[in-house]
């Protein structure tokens, strides 16, 4: 009895093995794991796209985000013989909408192995429902609502979905880094936050409420404006009314700007300190002469001699490159990450591809798990390790004190705290 | 015999139990009682010494006055245009938005050679010149190539067409300026400071005092056009029985291109007063103003131009103050977010209590402007 059932178990063996050769015509043998695999037959490009917010308000985000993707796809080179293309941009329009919209496109597309997005952590909730049900990757440059990824103490986001990394930091780190600095080094203890609803804002007002109150500071108002709001007196009304010592208000510039334009209006508001963060740190915003000395909280970019470990590019260098072929400085603070999440997923492609002849079998469970296995990986971002839940970042947050209207660079690098404390 | 029966009809129909009205009863009550609770919270809280102050609160009410004077300047061309050709032009926003953004090349100009800083008023006149122009060109091509060919038609049909011609002037603008949010110069010190006149200085600053003055003006050069003058009597007569109008002589297209024009007129001076209170346009501009105004035109009583103007005020006023003095008096922390909230959610309150509008809409064969 037992030898005919391991008879019977060798037959149905060998039988799945013919099958499994008749399938890969006699190479070398793959087989798909439960994620199912993406095959790139001979002459065709690999397939990743870039997801990123590249009309609209937030394009100052999203635009250096794709180049970097460009730039880094094109100092990689080819990958077992074959180009890697990332095909017309794709726009997360900076919305749950766009996000979901996009990666609808995505998915309906088999040849995609990989996405690179979205920028901004509203359309990446939008999105990662679609791309992680069909079994894609996706590593963002520069979303870091904390809820996509984890409490970085074990416990899934709201928003985590498998499949999802990122580069960017998680907002915790910075909500700590801003919180630190306004009660330590400002002696500052009455805050007012605004938001305005978006993942990203509410998610970093949030972390900073929870640390600056661990730390025995006092959150005196959290409220929110509305995208596309204009008049701000009623909101600054209310904020004055709070009595706060600092504003802290991580929002996207447009509303930013009217805040502070109109904050000159309502009485109270005179002495307060004002503080903003990654997605107000840019050109448009910088130049208005109300921003001048508000503080801004950001992931650090002093990159210049860092080097990307599969490209052998350093910061400076990326600069230069990226200065040369566009003519403008990078929008925003993200291309180190982006030019990092492409050379990670283009790595992790190279690693898991199994070469079949002139095909290219990818294995998607199998790439998900080499992007999560990634530890002391060098980027331009500085040492990139992920964790179970997809962050990868380097998370070192800096704050700067924007002096310097005529030279944003010279504001930039004007640094008075940074997170973690070494 | 129909004395007798006269009171039992009555009173079965004042028996009669009827859910909605029963819903609607009590949506009026609750809300009066809301509303007053929250205001006498927020009096005792001003009382406490908490909460904003006299002077932040004033401040705030003169802001609110402002931005709705100008939701009621756009509101005029929606009323007028509703009144005239009975649909709603949702392409009047981007009128509005066309004005700002055609004015920002006049104001960089100017602020760029230093006359927006030497001569603050006449530069003021040339922007609103030219804001009133371009809103005006834009009206009245928007009239003859998009509405004019559906006269006729359904209303459905031109208020679809208004919601295509308004991404369609949009995405023009976008095309022609770009996306970014562009930035007009600041206000002249001379305006931004206090107002002053002869000597006493009013705790208002000059800005402000121009916008709700600039809408003052409109408004009464609006009424007197429409209701003393030829042209004017011709847009009411239109807007009464256009046939009959056309019967007795007066050239139905010429009075519409007209209302057209006047509306468009209203909303490039709005849009001068958005460049002096807000400063930020970019080609979505008129979208949120324009629903806002809307809002305010069918607040004061849709078709009725004094109406349109204090729905405009109102409209401001309820999304201004009403936040903090109902909701921070029902002690709610962070209402401000809710401003959008509170404006609509007061749309449907007056609606409820007033069907009509505040002053009452003007239709068809009903008496008029």
């Amino acid at each position: 009895m037992k030898n005919k059932r391991s008879l019977r178990f060798l037959a149905v063996l060998g039988v799945f093995s013919l099958v499994a050769a008749a399938c890969g015509d006699g190479g070398v043998e793959f087989e798909a794991g439960e994620l199912g695999a993406v095959t790139v037959e001979a002459g065709e490009d690999i397939q990743i796209r870039s997801l990123n917010a590249i009309s609209g308000e937030v394009a100052f985000l999203g635009i250096p985000n794709e180049r970097a993707v460009r730039m880094a796809v094109d100092d990689y080179g080819q990958i077992h013989g074959h180009d890697v293309s990332v095909g017309t941009g794709l726009d997360d329009l900076c919305s749950a909408e766009g996000g979901q919209q996009a990666a609808q496109t995505i998915v309906s597309d088999d040849e995609v192995v990989g996405v690179i997005g979205t920028s901004c952590s509203g359309a990446a909730e939008g999105a990662m429902p679609l791309i992680s049900e069909d079994g894609l990757v996706m590593i963002s440059a520069s979303n870091t609502a904390p809820n996509l990824t984890s409490d970085l103490e074990g416990t899934a986001g709201s928003s985590y979905f498998e499949g999802y990394y990122r580069t960017a930091h998680n907002d915790l780190f910075q909500g700590q880094a801003a919180a630190n600095f306004v009660y330590n080094n400002l002696n500052l203890t009455q805050v007012a936050l605004i938001h305005d609803g978006d993942p990203y804002t509410n998610g970093l007002t949030t972390a900073f409420e929870n640390a600056f109150e661990e730390l025995g500071g006092t959150i005196v108002l959290h409220t929110a404006v509305a995208r596309e709001q204009t008049d701000m007196v009623p909101v600054l009304t209310e904020v004055a009314a709070e009595g706060p010592e600092l504003i802290f208000m991580p929002i996207f510039p447009a509303e930013a700007t009217f805040l502070v334009q109109q904050a000159g209006d309502v009485e109270g508001l005179e002495n307060v300190e004002w503080m903003g963060a990654d997605g107000i740190s840019v050109e448009n915003f910088m130049n208005l002469p109300e921003s001048e000395n508000m503080y801004f909280s950001g992931p650090d970019t002093q990159f210049a001699s860092n080097t990307n470990e599969s490209t052998d590019l350093s910061g400076d260098q990326f600069l230069a490159d990226y200065e040369s072929e566009f003519g403008e400085a990078p929008s925003a603070d993200f291309w180190g990450h982006a030019y990092d999440a492409t050379t990670m997923l283009l790595e992790a492609i190279e690693e898991v591809g199994v070469v079949d002849g002139d095909v290219l079998h990818i294995d998607r469970l199998a790439l998900r798990e080499a992007l999560t296995a990634i530890t002391g990986y060098s980027g331009l971002i500085g040492e990139i390790s992920c964790d179970e839940f997809g962050d990868c970042g380097s998370s070192v947050i800096s704050i700067f004190q924007h002096n310097n209207l005529a030279d944003h660079q010279a504001s930039k690098a004007n640094i008075l705290y940074t997170y973690p404390e070494s | 015999m129909s004395t007798e029966l006269a009171p039992e009809v009555a009173k079965t129909r004042r028996f009669k139990f009827n859910w909605v009205d029963s819903f609607l009863w009590f949506v009026r009550v609750a809300a009066i009682i809301a509303i007053t609770v929250g205001i006498v919270g927020s009096f005792q809280n001003f009382a406490a010494g908490e909460g904003p102050s006299a002077v932040a609160w004033r401040d705030l009410i003169i802001s609110s006055i402002s931005t709705g004077s100008m939701y009621g300047l756009i509101a005029l061309g929606y009323s007028m245009v509703y009144g005239v050709l009975g649909f709603i032009n949702f392409a009047h926003g981007e009128v509005f938005m066309s004005g700002t953004m055609v004015g920002l090349i006049s104001a960089t100009l100017l602020f760029n050679n230093g006359f927006w800083e030497s001569n603050p008023i006449i530069s003021i006149i040339v922007v609103l010149l030219v804001a009133m122009i371009t809103s005006t060109l834009v009206a009245i091509v928007i009239e003859r190539v998009a509405y004019r060919p559906l006269r006729g038609a359904p209303r459905l049909i031109p208020l679809i067409t208004s919601i295509g011609v308004s991404f369609f002037v949009q995405y023009t603008f976008a095309g022609l300026f770009g996306v970014a949010i562009r930035q007009y110069p600041p206000s002249p010190p001379r305006l931004a400071a206090d107002l002053t006149i002869f000597g006493t200085t009013f705790p208002i600053s000059g800005t402000r005092s121009l916008v709700i003055g600039v809408a003052l003006v409109s408004m009464i050069g609006l009424w007197y056009f429409v209701t003393k003058t030829k042209t004017g009597s011709a847009m009411r007569a239109v807007a009464e029985d256009k046939e009959i109008a056309g019967l007795m002589g007066i050239d139905v297209d010429k009075t519409i291109v007209t209302t057209f024009a006047v509306g468009g007129a209203m909303a490039g001076v709005a849009g001068l007063m958005w460049a002096l209170l807000f400063r930020g346009v970019d080609f979505l501009t008129g979208f949120l103003p324009g629903i806002k105004a809307f809002t305010a035109a069918v607040l004061g009583g849709i078709g009725n131009l004094p109406g349109a103007m204090l729905g405009g005020v109102v409209l401001g006023l309820f999304e201004g103050v009403g936040p903090l003095l109902v909701l921070g008096g029902l002690g709610i922390p962070g209402v401000s977010q809710l401003k959008d909230a509170v404006a609509f959610a007061a749309l449907v309150l007056v609606l409820i209590f007033r069907p009509t509008g505040l002053l009452g809409e003007r239709l068809g064969s009903e008496d008029r402007v």
